[in-house]
């Protein structure tokens, strides 16, 4: 039995104790078990890294990394940590890179993380160096696995977590196809610090539950159709989801369509540009909504025209970064790009549906001071953990801790 | 011919209406046809287009203002602006262009009072029927960072 500081007090997944996000012994041992362990964290776009050299430092949890592409078009990802002091190999956020050099002692690497350089190695004059059995190929960064998935690039410490499109199953993949079927482009980069603990986030991502009670936004000014229907798809390992909604062909033609026309009639409610919302079918398929979420920490999100992917980053107990990256397509015209911008004001830290998400994790994390021998209750939709028709389920989130409590052997 | 002071105490005034609360005047410091885009400066650096709120018209400010009031739900919070002199790019009778430094403290309900952003408006402006008003204000933040929300504009 691995160490566990929390108790759960039965396998049910329909309570969750509260010192879950409060336990300060519990975040390294995620960092283990989870973001180090059988997981692919995301950690950037393949369009981010469009040519040879080309590099971004990120995150994989904690643990800084850097991700590559090196000449042979492959795309490589290392520890960003000297294999010398453990000071960072790289200090930018994104560059064009031969090779890496530490700035501390000037050890170099080359585009796959391999130590290639030691200054000094053979000593000056005939003083000091290294001993003459150091062996360079012994010492580096640790290397993660990358694997791609239509245009995202993930990386692994592990050597046992299966390929990616077995991680993610088939379901999960049909959909990041459907968004990621062309080349994209990024359109801007935003985060956001979120002050309550990283599982909060995932659990507001995956809550179907919430969105239409917490963002008012839609319903205020009456944008809502009654006439959509949705539904929330769960994988095996409970991890991944997809919260979707979209036009009921059917109900479109009912009359409380007609009713909701009359309601509008109501001016102080209604948008004085509602060129917000202008936007294009962009897929065939009449999902207008597709919230995508991959365990342990990225989301893919289509919210009409709005693209962005996410990352999510523990920071500490208390603590989160969400990492916004909005993109487009390449082939977009301007009239869609435009769309796509002012859409973004839906999204983001200021965005009119999403805002409230910065603040309610840290509405828990405060509210649960003191009760760390206290339960939530998870029990919309019932016990189940798998997919389900309609929203007004928390079946996702009790999916979240079905592949929680698996890598925690909790 | 649109001075400093001119653009100063159009500043004071753009300030005051957020810092106290009267939202509801701050969409009449634009033009009809305004930009006004809050980003920060590695976007603006890259060429990123994307903002936090992007706008291209006062009705949509006046939209934001009213979705603040009645639809989103945020704790409540107030901001101090302090914005810096002017640098003053170009300017005649009916135009100025000038980039401003701006500091703004978020002062939340339980008492906590941080620095929330800093940076500068890249603004333009324009004489419209004797009144001075903005034509497209860019706020560039110096942080990539937003913390928890950004409800209030800048």
């Amino acid at each position: 039995m691995r160490e566990q500081p929390i108790h759960w007090r039965s396998p049910a997944l329909t309570r969750i104790p509260y010192s879950i996000y409060t336990d300060r012994e519990l975040p390294s041992l995620e960092q283990e078990r989870i973001f180090r362990g059988n997981v692919w964290n995301y950690l950037c776009l393949e369009a981010e890294l469009p040519d040879t050299g080309s590099y971004r430092t990120t995150f994989a949890g904690e643990t800084p990394v850097v991700v590559v592409r090196d000449g042979d078009n492959e795309i490589y990802a290392f520890e960003n940590r000297c294999a010398h002091r453990g000071a960072l190999i790289a200090l930018e956020k994104s560059g064009k890179a031969e090779n890496f050099q530490c700035v501390y002692h000037a050890w170099s690497y080359n585009r796959q993380g391999d130590l290639t350089g030691v200054a000094f190695e053979k000593g000056v004059k005939g003083q000091g160096g290294m001993p003459p059995d150091f062996c360079k190929e012994e010492h580096g960064p640790r290397k993660l696995r990358i694997a791609t998935f239509s245009g995202l690039v993930f990386g692994s410490f592990s050597e046992d977590v299966p390929g990616i499109e077995e991680y993610l199953g088939d379901e999960i993949c049909q959909r990041i196809e459907r968004v990621m079927h062309k080349p994209v482009e990024v359109i801007g980069r935003f985060t956001q610090a979120l002050p309550n603990n990283w599982k909060l986030y995932m659990e507001n991502v995956k809550d179907s539950y919430h969105a239409s009670l917490l963002h008012l936004f839609f319903t205020t000014f009456e944008l809502n159709r009654l006439s959509q229907k949705g539904g929330v798809i769960v994988d095996e390992s409970g991890g991944h989801h997809v919260s979707f909604s979209m036009i009921d062909t059917t109900a479109e033609k009912d009359s409380s369509y007609k009713d909701q026309a009359l309601r509008s009639d109501n001016d102080r409610y209604r948008l004085k540009d509602p060129s917000l919302l202008a936007g294009f079918t962009e897929y065939n398929d009449g999902v207008t909504l597709q919230i995508l979420s991959v365990f342990p920490g990225f989301v893919l999100q289509q919210i009409q025209n709005c693209l962005a992917v996410r990352q999510v980053l523990p920071k500490d107990v208390d603590r989160t970064e969400l990492n916004w990256t909005y993109f487009g397509y390449t082939d977009d015209t301007p009239e869609q790009r435009k769309v796509r911008l002012k859409q973004s004001n839906l999204v983001g830290p200021a965005g009119f549906i999403s805002m409230e998400d910065g603040a309610v994790g840290g509405f828990v994390q405060r509210g649960i001071a003191g009760a760390s021998d206290m339960q939530a209750v998870v029990e919309m939709g019932g016990d189940h953990a798998g997919s389900s028709e309609g929203r007004a389920t928390e079946t996702s989130v009790r999916g979240f801790w079905k592949a929680y409590r698996h890598h925690m052997g909790a | 011919m649109i001075d400093l002071l001119a653009l100063c105490t159009f500043n004071a005034a753009y300030a005051h209406a957020i810092d106290s609360d009267a939202l509801e005047q701050w969409p009449g410091f634009f033009t009809p046809d305004c930009h006004y885009r809050i980003t920060h400066v590695e976007n603006e650096q890259e060429g990123l287009a994307a903002g936090i709120v992007y706008a291209d018209s006062r009705a949509m400010l006046e939209d934001r203002i009213a979705a603040l009031r009645e639809a989103n739900i945020y704790e409540r919070q107030r901001y101090r602006h302090l914005l810096g002199i002017p640098l003053l790019e170009s300017a005649d009778a009916g135009a100025a262009r000038a980039r401003t430094p701006f500091i703004v403290v978020r002062i939340m309900a339980t008492g906590q009072t941080e620095v929330f952003a800093t940076g500068v408006y890249r603004d333009r402006f324009v004489r419209q029927d004797g009144k001075l008003l903005l034509a497209e204000r860019v706020a560039i933040c110096d942080s990539t960072v937003t913390d928890t929300l950004m409800a209030l504009p800048l």
